[in-house]
């Protein structure tokens, strides 16, 4: 390696079973114009660190497992490409706003949870009953929900999100992007209980469309969006209930 | 020690498409049964969610169930089980409206109605889409409809090491819990491997970090047969360097292959004349562009020896021109392929021609199932790529995977319940005894082994090496006995393998490990089963032999794990089930439509 050109990585590292705070490891990796930042933390892992800890699949920005802070912005790594860092080194850490099982590894059992709160699935009578075909959606009624569908649940917006930092019940922008997809979505019936729960946590009206969620967001779904919408169709919501109470209706 | 245990009534290993269906069919068909779904995974990250392009099943007025099952069998050479065949035709239609009952996003008519393209090898349009993101979306439909159903338990991020099996009936599996390195036992009735296939037995490869094959090579272990392993397929349009695949839903919209001289080579290989892209019939179905893809992989073989291809950094290239197609076009129903293009390519395609060689995509083999997805092993079930119907036989047509996935993932998930609800009784001391043996076998082995010498990386890549000289697009017997004597080799360096991480949580190093232990197996089977058909059928191209032999050759591989001779596979043979489709020649192009090939009609 000895004429090769290098980049420097400083690397977030944190092990639980050893007694040890939290310390940056720097590691210099050939430099590769065409590498991203998860083939440089790869090519570690295989030939200079077998011990350092992340989660990677698809490596074409679909699967959403490899989601870092580079440079203190969230990123997916396997589109941070090393061109738009050199010559100057590249600083790696785990998301923001979750706890770190390992290295670069986080814990996800929260956002998991908050995932399912929202009832991410259609709801009515007739879902699972396919005698009569496909039901009937116009391109304009999938247009109300398709940005919404395409969250890859990376949660970049959630490190992104200034109000993760000190309402960690917040359910925060991808969770709440996906209810609103449901409610979107000609098919469902569900809206009426999906809202309810999502609108919960008074965070949720202390989302101050900062639009942090929607900056970071590697597939342009716009949470920020989503959530100010969903927050008019909660208050009419509460509204209708409160003149046509539960029952009358939908 | 004591190993924790999970008791459940079936046990689902692998949460991508054909696992989370599975887990549905179960959870749906009675609520008091219990159901385990172990994946190393978060579901929402398994590779279902890489498919692009499209799922088969016939809903349009102008196609018809014989044609997809002509269509299927054609395609797969003759080698695809027709009563498989017939079974998914016929169900794909079913699962695909259950799926978009559930929610999937499908691209629609202006009358509501789901819009459908074609697909190399079809007769007829009957790709059912999602833009380009039919994998990804048709997987968290999935993934968010299992979350309706509480008796599903999620065991997420847990390794399966091996599968537990008592007195001859697979009962549960060990499994590592990633965040702690424990071993853990999830014990069940019966239990279903829906792990996915093994595209990283080669170097180059759409398949993403986590297709190793691990499901195919613990039920190899287990005393499963591997079935037809040396058929995988090579999709014509992958990324040089990256492997990324660009869909063939980007020819089924239009798109040409050229060669460095412009010129659209498939012309030269019996695929049928080129129609220019401003005609109204571009592009012709099983013609050109849309021949299957095993042909269009073969053709670029050919081209390159003839010096057409186009030398670069990463390999030879063709070129895929979509400009034709105009922006309007590409940003509706291909706005995937124009993202990957400019960020891992630097070309946009609504400007610029588009490099692409051939990529390992899809393993037509796997784990042998009959159609209610049942193993050899009682209680022991599988669907999905890593098992083997057979549907696919020698070559996949492009979109019947993703189908698969929902019609025997389903089937495997009603099957494996019935099992489960008539076989009650489990012998938890023994299975539990098992698990024991486990945790000590990779405490010794991995966790607390000292020394070793060889790196994971080197073992690897002589691996990739190897298989990519060896099983790639064409073979001969010296390049895939080479292969073989290599394979050997590294199953003995494998065992004296030396890891950095001796720890317990997230010990990504130790899972990579035993991910190279079943690529290894799943690489031998397949080089074996390679060398022992003397023939060329489909995606199995062997330069010394080079008819197709139904003589000979018309059946199944069977490739056996031998415990005395680990890493030489015992291979035997099965008949094919032929019904009412006799074999014939495979041809494409102008004359493939012709019902004379289509053998006698059935009833739609």
């Amino acid at each position: 390696m000895a004429n090769e050109t290098t980049i420097r990585f400083d690397i977030f590292r944190y092990h639980p079973q050893e007694d040890e705070p939290p310390r940056f490891q720097s590691y210099d990796v050939p430099y590769q114009e065409d590498w991203v930042v998860l083939d440089a933390i790869n090519w570690i892992k295989d030939n200079v660190d077998g011990t350092l800890s992340y989660r990677w699949s698809c490596r074409m920005g679909v699967c959403g497992s490899c989601g870092m802070v580079i440079n203190g912005e969230p990123k997916l790594t396997c589109a941070a490409f090393l061109r738009d860092y050199y010559p100057n080194a590249i600083r790696v850490e785990p998301l923001a706003n979750f706890p770190v099982e390992r290295d670069l590894v986080i814990t996800m059992d929260d956002f998991m949870t908050k995932l399912e709160s929202v009832n991410p699935y259609i709801v009515r009578d007739d879902v699972d009953d396919t005698s009569g075909g496909e039901y009937r959606q116009t391109p304009a009624q999938l247009a109300q929900y398709k940005q919404y569908s395409m969250c890859i649940n990376c949660m970049l917006c959630y490190s992104a999100c200034p109000v993760m930092g000190h309402e960690p019940e917040f359910i925060g922008p991808a969770a709440l992007a996906l209810g609103h997809r449901y409610n979107k979505d000609s098919r469902d019936q569900g809206t009426s209980e999906r809202l309810e729960k999502m609108m919960e946590h008074e965070a949720v009206w202390g989302c101050t469309f900062v639009g942090e969620c929607t900056e970071v967001c590697p597939k342009n779904v716009d949470p920020a969006g989503a959530i100010q919408q969903a927050k008019a169709a909660a208050a009419q919501h509460y509204f209708k209930r409160l003149i046509m109470p539960k029952g009358a209706g939908r | 020690m004591a190993i924790p245990k999970h008791e459940h009534d079936v046990v689902v290993v692998g949460g991508g498409g054909a696992g989370l269906r599975a887990a549905i069919a179960i959870a749906h068909q009675d609520a008091r049964l219990s159901v385990a779904m172990v994946s190393k995974v978060y579901p929402m990250r398994s590779h279902t969610v890489a498919a692009e392009g499209g799922a088969a099943a016939v809903i349009k007025p102008n196609d018809s169930l014989e044609d997809h099952i002509y269509d299927t069998i054609s395609g797969s050479d003759w080698l695809a089980d027709q009563d498989a065949v017939e079974i998914f035709v016929n169900e794909c239609p079913g699962e695909m409206i259950q799926l978009e009952h559930w929610g999937c996003p499908w691209s629609r008519e202006p009358d509501g109605s789901v819009s459908v393209r074609p697909f190399g090898g079809m007769k007829i349009e009957r790709t059912w889409f999602a833009a380009d993101k039919t994998g990804f979306h048709m997987l968290h439909t999935l993934f968010q409809t299992t979350l309706k159903y509480n008796n599903i338990t999620r065991y997420d991020e847990y390794f399966a090491t091996r599968l537990l099996v008592d007195d001859g009936r697979c009962c549960g599996c060990t499994a590592i819990e990633m965040r702690t390195g424990q071993v853990h036992a999830v014990l069940g009735k019966s239990v279903i491997i829906c792990t996915g296939g093994a595209g990283k037995v080669f170097p180059f490869t759409t398949n993403g970090a986590i297709k190793t094959g691990d499901g195919m090579a613990m039920a190899y272990r287990a005393g499963a047969a591997l079935k037809d392993m040396e058929f995988v397929q090579y999709h014509p349009t992958g990324l040089p360097g990256t492997g990324i695949l660009i869909t063939e839903a980007s020819r089924g919209e239009g798109g040409i292959l050229v060669n460095k001289h412009g010129d659209r080579y498939l012309r030269h290989y019996d695929l049928g004349e080129p129609l220019d892209v401003t005609d109204s019939k571009h592009p012709q179905k099983r013609t050109m562009e849309l021949g299957p893809r095993d042909k269009l992989s073969q053709c670029f073989v050919y081209e390159m020896q003839k010096g057409n291809t186009i030398e670069t950094k990463y390999g030879h290239v063709v070129n895929l021109d979509l400009r034709h197609l105009g922006e309007k076009k590409i940003d509706k129903k291909i706005p995937f392929v124009r993202e990957l293009a400019t960020n891992y390519a630097g070309v946009d395609p609504v400007y610029e021609l588009i490099p692409v060689r051939p990529v390992l995509h899809y393993m037509m083999g796997g784990i042998d199932t009959d159609v209610e997805g049942a193993t050899s092993i009682a209680g022991l079930y599988a669907a999905g790529e890593c098992a083997c119907v057979s549907l696919n036989g020698a070559n996949r047509l492009g979109s019947n995977s993703l189908t698969e996935l929902l019609v025997f993932g389903a089937r495997s998930g009603k099957s494996a319940a019935q099992f489960a609800l008539a076989h009650e009784q489990i012998n938890v001391d023994a299975l539990e005894a098992q698990a024991r043996d486990e945790q000590l076998r990779i405490s010794k082995d991995y966790i607390n082994k000292a020394g070793g010498t060889q790196r994971l990386v080197d073992l690897r890549s002589v691996m990739h090496e190897s298989m990519e000289k060896g099983a790639g697009i064409f073979r001969d017997e010296a390049s895939l006995k080479r292969t073989c004597e290599t394979l050997t080799e590294l199953s003995e360096r494998f065992k004296d393998v030396a890891l950095d991480d001796h720890t317990l949580s997230f010990n990504t190093e130790l899972t990579a490990a035993l991910e190279l232990g079943y690529m290894l197996d799943v690489a031998q089977t397949l080089v074996h089963a390679a060398l022992a058909r003397r023939e060329s059928r489909g995606s199995h191209q062997r330069t010394d032999y080079l008819q197709r032999d139904d003589d000979q050759f018309l059946k199944h591989s069977m490739a056996h794990f031998d415990p005395t001779a680990p890493s030489t596979p015992r291979i035997d043979y099965k008949p094919v089930a032929i019904t009412k489709w006799p074999p014939a020649k495979r041809t494409y192009g102008a004359d493939s439509g012709l019902k004379a090939n289509a053998g006698p009609a059935t009833s739609k």
